[in-house]
């Protein structure tokens, strides 16, 4: 490599460290769940496929922006609180595949309901950002993937600035720590759990959006809870920063293995190259980069 | 509610996990208004589980009680969620502590007020008292619980449950993993609570020697049923009592007990026979 290119290098990086930001969106929402409750949400792909349909359809149907943006964001929150109503709670004390299946089967009548409300063609999603790349330092930066990592920046310090300091932000985190304690301290359960699945619900709008704008608004969006995934290996399943930096990762590799690995393989390496590194992940550090440190004097 | 007025009483309780093992068949205790009752028995005996049942925290566990009854200043515990109990007085220490482990001294503290659903100027008022019974717990308010010692632990959960202004307070083993002299230091306190503010106090206790110095009366169980119940202070000088239902070596060269010293209280002595 005599004559090795490290603006193309850099260029690559930063593309990957960016498309891994939207991963972390998506895991964001799987970890707010797992974290409270100790259910993997796999209906997360499907909240995120419902609230892009409904925003598109909405403004298709000639809403305004922001009207569409209010209207989709309270839905969603609707259906978060109501899932966990319905089925989450009934199911209260369940060995966890129990609850594992309940949101597998969950993901379909979400997807199933989305498409007989809206319909099943194909949307483009246009948020108003040109996708023109600018350049900096002889770096070429996609200006959407900018936005998306200044939203999903923006979400993360609102979660965190919310269970920092506020009252039910705590009961939050007491709840995450220790379930057991947090009920006998007279905790109200249900309402905390009412408000992750909400919380979730709006993270699944601002992921469906942003992926949505980029993938087109379609049945397979909600593949991308399969992207989420590895992140939530490497990361954590209980960690939202873990969910950050694994996302930029998770990112930032599949994209250098692509370029700098893919063609001895002969290309194409992109799509399977997270599981692999998550499968390695796993055999080495189980619970991930940031999962359940375990606090205790020894 | 007067002293001394019946504020507790738990009848015929049997209950079972998973629907097949039985924990209790069959505890029955009272306690008054003010009084401390220590729960007394091996391990097994089904102390836990009848705190657990008190608390209506059993169904969380895969418990259910399948007979008998709870009464709690005339609410019925048994159709009363937890979170409800709390905010009517009724609050529990759990065994093993069970602090929020990553979470400071401090907001530990503060949950036990969101529990009982107190104001912003209640929980501060409260923490000031919680830091005037535990002066230790003020300097440690910064710290990770998970890293403060045992002791610390145990007092702030115990000061979790304060905050809440419990009237009667339930501890399941305080006096597990410590060291004699935080032990007592723990007891005394808690003893004070109980002189200077009539909080009543149940506990479930193995180490009877302290429970019983501390104790007003104690109820003793066996394998799930509550076999014997008496002053403290009568226990405390009963040998043979605490030979047979404790597990403790205290029983003098005299050989074995003789009946006439179980014979007045005759379900022990049954149990013995």
């Amino acid at each position: 490599m005599l004559d090795f290119d490290y603006s193309f290098l850099a260029e690559v990086l930063v593309g990957g460290l960016l498309s891994g930001v939207m991963y972390s969106l998506v895991a964001i929402g799987f970890v707010l769940i797992y974290k409270t409750s100790g259910v993997l949400n796999f209906a997360q792909g499907a909240m995120l496929l419902f609230a892009a349909l409904t925003f598109v359809s909405l403004v298709e149907r000639g809403a305004p922006f922001a009207l569409a943006l209010l209207i989709t964001f309270a839905i969603m929150v609707a259906l978060g609180m109501a899932i966990e109503r319905v089925v989450l709670r009934p199911l209260v004390n369940k060995p966890p595949i129990t609850l594992f299946m309940a949101t597998l089967g969950l993901s379909y009548v979400i997807e199933g309901a989305a498409q007989l409300a809206w319909g099943t063609q194909v949307h483009g999603l246009d948020l108003g950002i040109d996708d023109t790349p600018f350049e900096v330092a002889g770096i070429l930066i996609s200006k959407f993937d900018l936005f998306a990592a200044a939203v999903a920046a923006t979400m993360v310090a609102f979660l965190t600035a919310f269970f920092r300091y506020t009252r039910i932000g705590l009961a939050f985190r007491a709840v995450a720590d220790d379930q057991f304690a947090a009920f006998a301290v007279g905790l109200k359960l249900p309402r905390i759990w009412a408000t992750v699945w909400a919380a979730a619900g709006a993270v699944a709008l601002v992921a469906g959006l942003l992926w949505g704008a980029r993938l087109g608004v379609q049945f397979s969006l909600s593949l991308v809870v399969l992207k989420a995934l590895p992140v939530l290996v490497l990361g954590g399943f209980d960690s939202i920063l873990g969910a950050i930096v694994a996302g930029l990762l998770i990112g930032a590799t599949e994209k250098l293995a692509e370029v700098y690995i893919g063609p001895f393989f002969g290309g194409g390496i992109e799509s399977w190259f997270a599981y692999l590194v998550a499968l390695a992940f796993l055999l080495v550090r189980p619970a991930g980069l940031f999962g359940q440190k375990i606090v205790e004097r020894a | 509610m007067s002293q001394g007025e019946i504020q507790l009483v738990v009848d015929r309780l049997e209950a079972v996990y998973n629907h097949a093992i039985v924990a209790l068949h069959g505890v029955s205790l009272t306690i008054r208004r003010g009084e401390i009752l220590a729960l007394l028995g091996a391990n097994g005996a089904g102390k836990s589980t009848t705190l657990k049942s008190i608390s209506n925290l059993l169904q969380a566990e895969r418990g259910q009680i399948t007979r008998g009854s709870i009464h709690f200043e005339g609410i019925d515990v048994l159709r009363t969620r937890p979170s409800d109990l709390v905010r009517h007085g009724l609050v529990q220490v759990l065994e093993g502590r069970h602090c929020f482990r990553a979470l400071n001294v401090e907001e530990n503290l503060v949950t036990g007020g969101l529990g009982r659903g107190s104001s912003r100027v209640e929980i501060v008022q409260d923490l000031e008292r919680v830091y005037s019974i535990f002066p230790g717990l003020k300097a440690k308010r910064r710290e990770t619980s998970g890293l403060t010692s045992g002791g610390e632990q145990q007092m702030t959960a115990i000061g979790r449950a304060l905050m809440s202004r419990p009237r009667l307070l339930v501890l399941d083993e305080p006096s597990m993993g410590l060291a004699p002299l935080i032990i007592r230091d723990i007891f005394r306190k808690l003893k004070s609570l109980n002189e200077s503010e009539g909080l009543s106090i149940l506990l479930a206790e193995q180490n009877s020697t302290v429970a019983l110095q501390y104790a007003d009366r104690a109820t003793v169980l066996e394998n799930g049923v509550a076999v014997l119940e008496g002053a403290a202070e009568v226990l405390r000088n009963r040998d043979d009592v605490r030979a047979f239902y404790l597990g403790e070596r205290t029983v003098s060269d005299e050989g074995s007990v003789s009946a006439d010293r179980a014979v007045d209280n005759p379900r022990a002595f049954e149990t013995i026979a």
